[in-house]
């Protein structure tokens, strides 16, 4: 292939115009149809003109081919019915088929043959003249030697007797294109190095660039949409002013996960179908990091108030409240923070705390729970706080999140009160949604830790799962935590904009 | 949260008007109650169908849908702390007293003047297995079938919250028509105590009952642990040896109350004698409404196992004084006290001004158990008053703003391991025991991983000790995705520490695996060296690291989760910290994998330092 086009520019550049494609594929000795390729392929390139030539011809068909040697239909006849004549049946049998049917017929019309009936019996087809030219025989020649035949000869055969067929083609009258060359260039797909440092970029055809496409996807790693979130979180609290508290511990005994905060022994949360005990670590020896008299305390308010609170009216149990848990909130932390705000050196001092970290929930894993998840929790422990703080700084939070419009239910929380669940107004969902819980944290949590009387605390907590969840429009929390994420959604995950 | 379904138009009846639905939500979120569903029967019954259609066709249920009322049932939470408004009595009452529509209702005992007292009298064994006992009269009650279906529930609502399944209180209501006082409460031997149980046509004794339940009654046969292991059964009998009931697992058929009953005799036994007097205050202070004399309770004398008499109910008011100063300075209002008291009457409690037109003197109906404290009674003031009324403050507390140091090394860390071409997973911190030791070919020395002693699923038995099996899981879960694929993972893993308080504690750490064609040994060693890098840790054998106050190194190890020979352990200064290496081939056909793995697990903590390489790690607790 390369041979022919090169010949065949070679040819065009020596020639100039190249009159008839058709004689040059004899030239070449190739078929002509091989040769369409090559003038195609060129002209796609835009290196030769081709002009269209439109031939015309008749050819022999498949039948008139025999005529050519045994001589036409009508002279095989006028043959074999010899000086002698003969029988129709014999005749037949000498000239048989098409042929001879044919060839009877026009030797009839010719007035070449005649039948003879006088001998009474069977009718003898016999000669009218001694002899013929074969006309018929001889067209077929011409046309099969290229020759031209009159237009009465050709119309004839080609119509009444079928033996010749019209055939039409093309072949090209080629010139010089506007970039002709007498070596074709092949169109580069990229900028090379080695064309750069040459300078063949300058010259270099460029393959058309496919803009339908998306680009290849970067080799680099990726954050965990979750992360992401969680990040963005940490910066809105920090920008508030809050400071992180020391979350990264799993373990807890339930006296800071629930005794320290005023909830009581039988509370349902205690149950362990909703909360991981453990078997080891199964307890924290209550003697280990609760100071005695703070110890007391708690018993005391729970088994009979004080500090202005009735009490629950139950017998404390010591050993519910050494039993180790996987904590359930992050507010076990706060209270083991709130301890140490209440008993540091030099005595109480304002605070503003946040956490983001995991709990455990004994649950079965679903669609929307898991048995650990992220809470989000953020405190303000101040001299004279109100509900009317927490409000604003709720109101300061959630805009943020851009969550502008807040409105507050009344709730029940043991060991908050007042409480309120937090719900934001979603313009795409036309509803109200719940976001969050808050609170006051309650004086019998407060006062037996040693908190002076006129500090408060405000606290509000939600989870970091399901903003998340809204964000990326992740409708199965499985999807998003755990194992089984499917890597393309980490890897396929915006930025998180909250905060911005 | 306990969830009460009440039929709308009876609420709606109590309330004296019909409200829309987004009307009655308006209210419900007003006051701390939540709209959660409207449904009907009907509804609720197709809906458990749909359910169970789904395991198999069942077509008693079917019938009983088709035949149920369409009559429309609000589903409204209640807070778990408003026992009182467990029933549709108690839901109308508080939104009709916090609407104004209605004064608060006064609870009175009957005037027993010249009458005997009905006595309930305590026989010591009871001390041994459920001590508390008491009981009231509800005298001349008018029940309908409405009426009784909701006492029925309130008993119900009470037994699976309050009484915690009936373990601290158990209710029996009975006919006191046909029983006759002086009762008595005792405890038995179960094969002693025969009689007809609700519901049943023959007498059981005790003990063939527990089997009974155990065998046959799947509500009841929850129940049976309460008691089934003592010694002693409790139980009440009447004048004439009758049995009231079997607390708490079932009343005799004897008394069983109907629609006709009038006088109600109401025992609550308990092991928590405040609640129990708190579950009969709810039950008489709803029903007494029905009474011929609304809520008028006769009381009853419990004659306890020393002789000593108690009265009960107990419906007095309980007195609780505070000032407006008080409450406003909680809730960051300023409202004159007359009106403090004016809101308070809306929330049930009646609130008298002192001469000094400061001190209130508040008196907390005996509806109100949930208030333990003049914050409690704050909180009534800001529900009447409105939440969304309250101007809203920006707390003035100024403080600086600081993330814990191991939090932002742990941030800055993850964005470096993700920049050399790692994803970020974030997988659970609890894993099955094989996941975390066998599967990993490491050994359970049994002191090492926490351990959980009541998982809902065996994927949750222990904390992970190393966050390898996760990265593993994540890799066997996206077996689809094309190779390599690099992950990492910056989580806690947690450590027995018999030094802890607690006995624990969490351990910040970095794990990252290479999964190719072939292992990317190099890879993974060559992140390591990076990631010492960016922390500042420079190689031991690097010009200068003698003087610098910490550096690493590596050596070969023998760690059964990794390849031999293809691994090696990570030290900072003499403290091991990780390892890396090839994963053993057997790890990764337990967690079926089936290309070759490299990981990399180091403890950043010894790295939370600041620029002068002080620690700053902050443990939270000793």
């Amino acid at each position: 292939m390369a041979d022919l086009e090169s010949n065949l520019l070679q040819t065009l550049n020596a020639q100039e115009t190249i009159a008839d494609s058709g004689e040059l594929a004899k030239t070449l000795g190739v078929d002509h149809m091989v040769l369409v390729g090559t003038i195609r392929s060129l002209q796609a390139s835009e290196m030769i003109v081709a002009e269209d030539i439109d031939h015309f011809r008749y050819a022999l068909t498949e039948e008139s081919q025999s005529y050519l040697t045994a001589g036409s239909p009508e002279a095989q006849v006028f043959d074999a019915v010899g000086p002698n004549g003969i029988t129709m049946a014999e005749l037949k049998a000498a000239v048989p088929g098409e042929a001879g049917d044919v060839g009877f017929k026009q030797a009839m019309q010719g007035k070449w043959l005649a039948l003879d009936k006088s001998g009474g019996g069977e009718p003898r087809v016999v000669r009218k003249v001694e002899s013929i030219e074969d006309r018929t025989q001889a067209l077929l020649a011409d046309v099969a030697a290229g020759r031209e035949l009159a237009q009465s000869d050709a119309e004839n055969l080609a119509k009444k007797r079928k033996l010749i067929k019209p055939e039409q083609w093309k072949t090209y009258k080629l010139t010089k294109g506007p970039k002709f060359a007498l070596e074709r260039k092949k169109p580069a797909t990229d900028l090379t190095f080695d064309m750069v440092a040459k300078g063949t970029w300058r010259t270099q055809e460029f393959k058309e660039y496919n803009f339908n496409a998306m680009g290849q996807p970067p080799a680099g790693g990726h954050l965990h949409p979750l992360l992401k979130v969680r990040t963005q979180f940490r910066k809105i609290f920090t920008q508030m002013g809050f400071e992180e508290m020391p979350t990264n511990q799993y373990v807890e005994s339930s006296f800071w996960n629930f005794d320290a905060l005023f909830q009581p022994q039988q509370h349902p949360a205690r149950d362990a179908h909703d909360t991981f005990f453990l078997t080891k670590p199964a307890a924290t020896p209550s003697d280990r990091g609760v100071p005695g008299d703070y110890l007391q305390r708690v018993q005391s308010v729970h088994e009979s108030g004080g500090y202005g609170s009735l009490g629950y009216g139950y017998s404390w149990k010591l050993a519910d409240a050494e039993k180790n848990l996987l904590r359930t909130h992050t507010t076990a932390v706060s209270s083991r923070m709130l301890y140490k705000l209440a008993n540091q050196p030099g005595g109480f001092k304002p605070a503003k705390y946040f956490s983001i970290d995991r709990v455990f929930r004994n649950e079965q894993v679903d669609r929307t729970h898991l048995a650990e998840f992220h809470q989000v929790e953020g405190l303000v422990c101040d001299r004279g706080l109100t509900l009317g703080d927490l409000i604003g700084v709720l109101n300061q939070f959630f805009s943020r999140l851009g969550l502008k419009k807040l409105r507050f239910k009344p709730a029940y929380n043991p060991y908050t009160e007042p409480s309120m669940e937090i719900f934001s107004y979603s313009e795409q969902l036309g509803k109200w949604m719940e976001v969050g819980n808050s609170g006051m944290f309650r004086p019998e949590m407060l006062r037996p830790m040693g908190l002076p009387e006129d500090v408060n605390v405000i606290a509000w907590g939600l989870s970091l799962e399901r903003p998340t969840m809204i964000l990326y429009g992740i409708d199965n929390i499985r999807d998003l935590f755990g194992h089984r994420v499917s890597l393309s959604m980490v890897r396929k995950n915006p930025l998180c904009r909250l905060g911005l | 949260m306990p969830t009460v379904g009440v039929n709308r138009d009876k609420l709606f009846e109590k309330l004296g008007r019909v409200y829309t639905d987004e009307e009655f939500d308006q209210l419900c979120f007003d006051y701390g109650i939540e709209l959660d569903d409207v449904t009907s029967e009907k509804e609720m019954l197709r809906k458990e169908l749909a359910s169970q259609a789904a395991k198999g066709a069942e077509t008693k249920l079917a019938a009983e849908a088709a035949a149920a009322s369409e009559e429309v049932i609000y589903k409204i939470d209640i807070p778990a702390n408003r026992y009182d408004m467990l029933c549709v009595e108690g839901i109308a009452r508080a939104l009709n007293i916090f609407r104004g529509t209605q004064p608060a209702p006064t609870y009175k005992l009957a005037d027993m003047a010249g009458k005997p007292l009905l006595q309930m009298v305590v026989k010591p064994e009871t001390a041994l297995v459920r001590p508390f006992v008491v009981c009231a009269v509800l005298r001349g009650v008018k029940f309908d079938a409405a009426r009784y279906n909701s006492f029925i529930d309130l008993q119900d609502k009470l037994h699976q919250n309050l009484c915690r399944q009936r373990t601290l209180v158990a209710i029996g209501t009975h006919d006191l028509a046909t029983v006759q006082g002086p009762f008595t409460y005792e405890a038995l031997p179960p094969e002693e105590i025969k009689f007809v149980p609700l519901k049943q046509t023959r007498e059981f004794n005790a003990k063939d009952l527990m089997q009974y339940y155990l065998d046959n009654d799947q509500k009841l046969k929850k129940f049976v642990p309460i008691i089934a292991s003592s010694l002693v059964y409790p139980v009440i009998y009447d004048a004439n040896r009758t049995v009231l009931s079997l607390p708490p697992i079932i009343n005799g058929q004897h008394s069983a109350i109907s629609l006709n009953t009038r006088d109600v005799f109401i025992e609550c036994t308990a092991t928590d004698l405040t609640k129990a007097k708190v579950v009969l205050n709810t039950v008489v202070t709803m029903f007494a409404e029905y009474c011929e004399r609304p809520f008028e309770v006769e009381p009853v004398e419990v004659v306890d196992a020393f002789g000593a008499k108690t009265v009960y109910p107990d419906l007095s008011c309980r007195s609780l004084s505070l000032t407006a100063d008080y409450v406003n300075s909680l809730l960051g209002v300023s409202l004159p006290p007359q009106q403090v008291a004016e809101l308070l009457n809306k929330m049930q409690v009646s609130a008298t001004l002192g001469a000094d037109g400061q001190a209130l003197t508040v008196l907390v109906p005996p509806t109100r158990s949930d208030i333990l404290h003049a914050c409690d009674v704050a909180e009534d003031v800001a529900i009447a008053y409105g939440y969304n009324n309250i101007v809203k403050r920006i707390p003035p507390t100024a403080t600086q703003g600081r993330e814990l140091p191991l939090n932002q090394v742990t941030e800055m860390l993850r964005a470096e391991v993700a920049m050399c071409g790692f994803t970020e997973v974030l997988t659970w911190a609890l894993v099955s025991r094989a996941e975390n030791f066998d599967n990993l070919r490491r050994p359970d020395d049994g002191n090492s991983a926490v351990e959980i002693g009541n998982p809902a699923t065996i994927e949750f038995e222990v904390c992970r000790t190393s966050l390898l099996s996760s990265a593993l899981k994540t890799l066997a879960a996206n077996k689809e995705v094309p190779l390599p694929v690099k992950l990492f993972e910056l989580s806690d893993v947690v450590l027995l520490d018999a030094a802890k308080s607690v006995g624990s504690r969490n351990e910040r750490r970095l794990v990252a695996v290479f999964a190719a064609k072939e292992s990317g040994f190099e890879v993974i060693h060559g992140l390591l060296n990076r990631v010492m890098e960016v922390l500042g840790v420079p190689h031991k054998d690097e010009p200068g690291a003698a003087s610098a106050p910490v550096s690493y190194h590596w050596a070969p190890s023998d760690d059964p989760a990794l390849f031999p020979g293809r691994q090696a352990a990570v030290y900072a200064g003499h403290q091991a910290v990780g390892v890396f290496g090839i994963v053993h081939p057997e790890v990764l056909s337990r967690f079926d994998l089936p290309y070759p793995v490299s990981a990399l697990e180091i403890n950043i903590e010894p790295f939370v330092f600041d620029q002068y390489y002080n620690s700053l790690l902050q443990p939270l607790s000793s």
